[in-house]
């Protein structure tokens, strides 16, 4: 990064899923996620480059299909375009679905005319046999346009070559005019002289003449916020306002007619500009996509698939991470010896080997050696499915239940981030609109188990559910009952979605499209490398960090003692009668909520508050673990409940405050923590009373 | 020949259809001609979701999927 000095401003614009957010850390060198899906950028992320010793500065505009629409992210790019002044304006279109981009280019051409237009994807529209005319669009549109494909970064050289002639101005634009219908164009000729006085070269005459034309109440208010001295209160522009209306009453155009006609200019110039550029071998080039949309998407398989391809998810993930997992926890604890007969041999005191090795060391071996593997191996197997374009068909078959649940379909795009992290899921509810849809989608993100939980999960179904099928099915037999979490955890979703529906966030589903983008073949090596330095680490040393100084923090509670009772004990002691209404025990009740800032050091905790009322022992495998929490009377059922409440707990710390900042409440905030909680103590309350119940009966 | 309008929704898969109006208001009027549902635009119906809503449409080159609610609001005429 280059600090705040930059030479030009420089914004990226274009519709959703052009690779707009590739080209973005191509240019720049940061690492924003990408991912096969709509409403990736859901505001202004910002990042510098530097081309012939002048300093750039990228600004990535959230992406969107018009710059009409009154959507946040319309009105976020619109507004940064129009007042924001960008030197150059970079429009990256998808080569394989051009004609569809164009109507933006043309929008954001009447805007600004010192634009680039970067044709992106031409890897995948040679696959599919488009042959698109970069001269040609250049020439019509009257702007560069760079042809590339980010992902490899090609054409990107030339692309900042471009940026860089168009600042220094030794490069010229002179963008295409759209003609409209005769009524729109005799209006304008009313219409725009008046504006250009007024706005002079400030804005574009046109574009504004056009707004007004639709009576677009929020384009008025930017214009008044951004302009000073109230341009749109002038006379003169009243009367032609006034006169423009008269007009359109005489041709008998109503304002809804006005609007189409505009827009209809708008696809109807695209559509010729696609004619002749375009040069399609054949018609089918989307057939592939068709074929694998008509099995993943269809009424038979689409569910049945869905399913099939999470639960291997989850298998490979349990069966690869169980070496690894075992090897990196044996590697500690051997080390381990050697700290603790360090620490004797330095003649420090006691509690100083206690806190540091029993507290710290331990807490944060157990978060690596149980979190990293699964994590390593769950992060880029999902992200692959995301690069292929996979998670809005999920949305798409489940969009339904959505619906019934007076819930927003895009609700399911952001359950899918939360099981990366509740916190990014929580962020990803920004591409809903309604207000109302997307607190639910806030307040029940965290029912979806998030990567700092699976292992948890994982663990609890290995020793205690599985662990009588024979050994090498028992991956398979953790796989489907994560697989079942899995579900469970999305019906109570759309349970608890429909009460909120019905009660504190009464209303009807909104109106949504969902796009359906083109697969595209994953970059395996990227997706690898990047979901592993990029999340997996990031996410691990977030929970290594907050880890340490539990452990300390846990170590104390745990030999500091009052009437020759740990503090630990007493707090567990304390629980222990509630907890055990919910089929739980005092210590457990006491590691979630000690356990608040991080769900991954939810065990390490319970571990080591089991450790210090009893002997230490050896502990470095599952069976370890098993033995001991058999020894603190488990059983299953309370696996059973401890999954439940892992399932459904409040969110933890980092979660709470993403929700604080994304609805700028307490009150949803409070609710948020309260509504899992209060889920998963009635669960845990049901399962247990009840079994309870039948055993006593039979 | 008669001309035949339907709502969009009723537009049997795999069949194809030509936008004749749109009845939908304001802002999800919007929407849908952003998506470039202006008259005359081409419409494909390509699959249904496994519970039947929504339906996935091929519109100018992109797969669009909308609610039948959406979808009742434009009429097209079959060909």
């Amino acid at each position: 990064m280059g600090g705040d000095n930059y030479d030009f401003v420089i914004a990226l614009a274009g519709n959703p899923n052009t690779g707009k957010s590739t080209i973005f850390n191509r240019l720049t060198g940061l690492k924003q996620h990408t991912g096969n899906w709509p409403g990736k950028t859901v505001m202004n992320a910002r990042g510098y480059f530097k081309h012939n010793e002048k300093s750039f500065l990228l600004v990535d505009l959230p992406g969107t299909y018009s710059l009409l629409a009154n959507s946040p992210e319309e009105e976020v790019a619109r507004d940064f375009l129009c007042f924001g002044n960008p030197v150059v304006t970079v429009v990256v279109v998808d080569a394989t679905c051009l004609e569809r981009n164009l109507n933006l280019v043309l929008q954001i051409l009447e805007i600004t005319k010192k634009v680039v237009v970067c044709v992106n994807l031409l890897d995948e529209a040679k696959r599919k046999r488009i042959k698109v005319d970069l001269n040609k669009l250049s020439r019509i549109l009257g702007v560069p346009v760079v042809g590339t494909t980010a992902r490899d970064g090609q054409g990107l050289t030339e692309l900042k070559e471009v940026i860089n002639k168009i600042s220094e101005q030794s490069l010229c634009c002179n963008p295409v005019q759209i003609t409209y219908a005769e009524p729109i164009e005799k209006a304008l000729d009313i219409l725009q002289p008046v504006v250009e006085k007024l706005f002079k070269k400030q804005i574009s005459s046109r574009w504004v003449s056009l707004r007004l034309l639709e009576n677009n109440k929020k384009i008025e208010l930017a214009l008044n916020t951004n302009f000073a001295g109230n341009l749109l209160e002038n006379s003169a522009l009243k009367k032609a306002r006034l006169e423009v209306q008269n007009f359109f009453n005489q041709q008998k155009m109503t304002e809804e007619e006005v609007k189409d006609s505009i827009v209809t200019g708008l696809f109807n110039t695209a559509e010729q500009i696609g004619q002749e550029v375009l040069e399609v071998e054949s018609e089918d080039y989307h057939q592939f996509d068709r074929k694998l949309d008509s099995i993943l998407m269809s009424k038979k398989f689409g569910i049945p698939v869905m399913l099939a391809l999470l639960g291997v998810v989850f298998w490979i993930t349990i069966k690869g991470a169980n070496y690894p997992s075992e090897l990196l926890a044996r590697g500690f604890f051997w080390l381990e010896g050697y700290l603790t007969a360090l620490f004797l041999a330095s003649g420090l005191p006691d509690w100083v080997n206690g806190i540091i090795v029993t507290g710290v060391y331990r807490t944060m071996t157990w978060v690596v050696s149980v979190m990293l593997p699964p994590m390593a191996i769950f992060f880029p197997l999902f992200t692959l499915l995301e690069d292929l374009g996979y998670l809005p068909r999920i949305a798409f078959n489940l969009d339904n239940f959505f619906k019934k649940a007076c819930a927003h379909g895009k609700q399911a795009l952001t359950m899918c981030m939360g099981f990366g992290c509740n916190a990014a899921g929580i962020i990803a509810c920004r591409i809903i609109e309604s207000p109302r849809e997307r607190l639910i989608a806030i307040i029940t993100n965290n029912f979806v188990p998030c990567n700092g939980r699976f292992p948890t999960l994982i663990a609890l179904a290995m020793i205690f559910l599985v662990s009588s099928i024979a050994a090498p099915w028992q991956s398979l037999g953790a796989a489907v009952i994560i697989l079942m979490v899995i579900v469970l955890s999305v019906v109570i979703t759309l349970f608890v979605s429909r009460i909120l529906s019905k009660t504190i966030l009464r209303g009807l589903p909104s109106s949504f499209t969902l796009e359906l983008p083109p697969y595209r073949k994953p970059q395996v090596g990227r997706v690898i490398i990047s979901s592993i330095f990029d999340r997996t680490l990031f996410v691990l040393a977030r929970a290594v960090m907050v880890a340490a100084p539990a452990g300390a923090l846990i170590w104390l509670l745990a030999n500091f003692t009052v009437n020759e009772v740990s503090i630990l004990n007493y707090c567990a002691g304390f629980f222990d009668p509630f907890a055990r209404l919910f089929g739980l025990d005092g210590h457990i009740l006491l590691a979630f909520i000690l356990g608040l800032p991080a769900n991954e050091i939810v065990i390490p905790i319970l571990i080591m508050s089991y450790l210090a009322t009893g002997s230490i022992q050896e502990f470095d495998s599952l069976e370890a673990l098993r033995d001991l929490f058999i020894q603190n009377g488990w059983t299953w059922l309370t696996a059973v409940c401890m999954m439940l409440l892992v399932l459904n707990h409040f969110p933890c710390g980092t979660t709470l405050f993403t929700i604080y900042k994304e609805t700028q409440s307490c009150k949803w905030t409070v609710i948020s923590f309260l509504v899992p909680t209060l889920m998963g103590l009635l669960l845990c309350f049901l399962v247990s009373q009840s079994v309870f119940l039948f055993s006593s009966l039979f | 020949m008669q001309e035949k309008c339907i709502p969009l929704h009723r537009l049997p898969i795999g069949c194809t259809g030509r936008v004749k109006e749109l009845r939908a208001k304001d802002d999800t009027r919007r929407r849908m001609l952003d998506l470039g549902l202006i008259s005359d635009t081409v419409v494909k119906a390509l699959c249904q979701s496994p519970s039947g809503d929504p339906t996935a449409y091929q519109i100018r080159g992109a797969v669009i999927a909308l609610r039948s609610e959406e979808a009742a609001n434009i009429m097209v005429e079959i060909f």
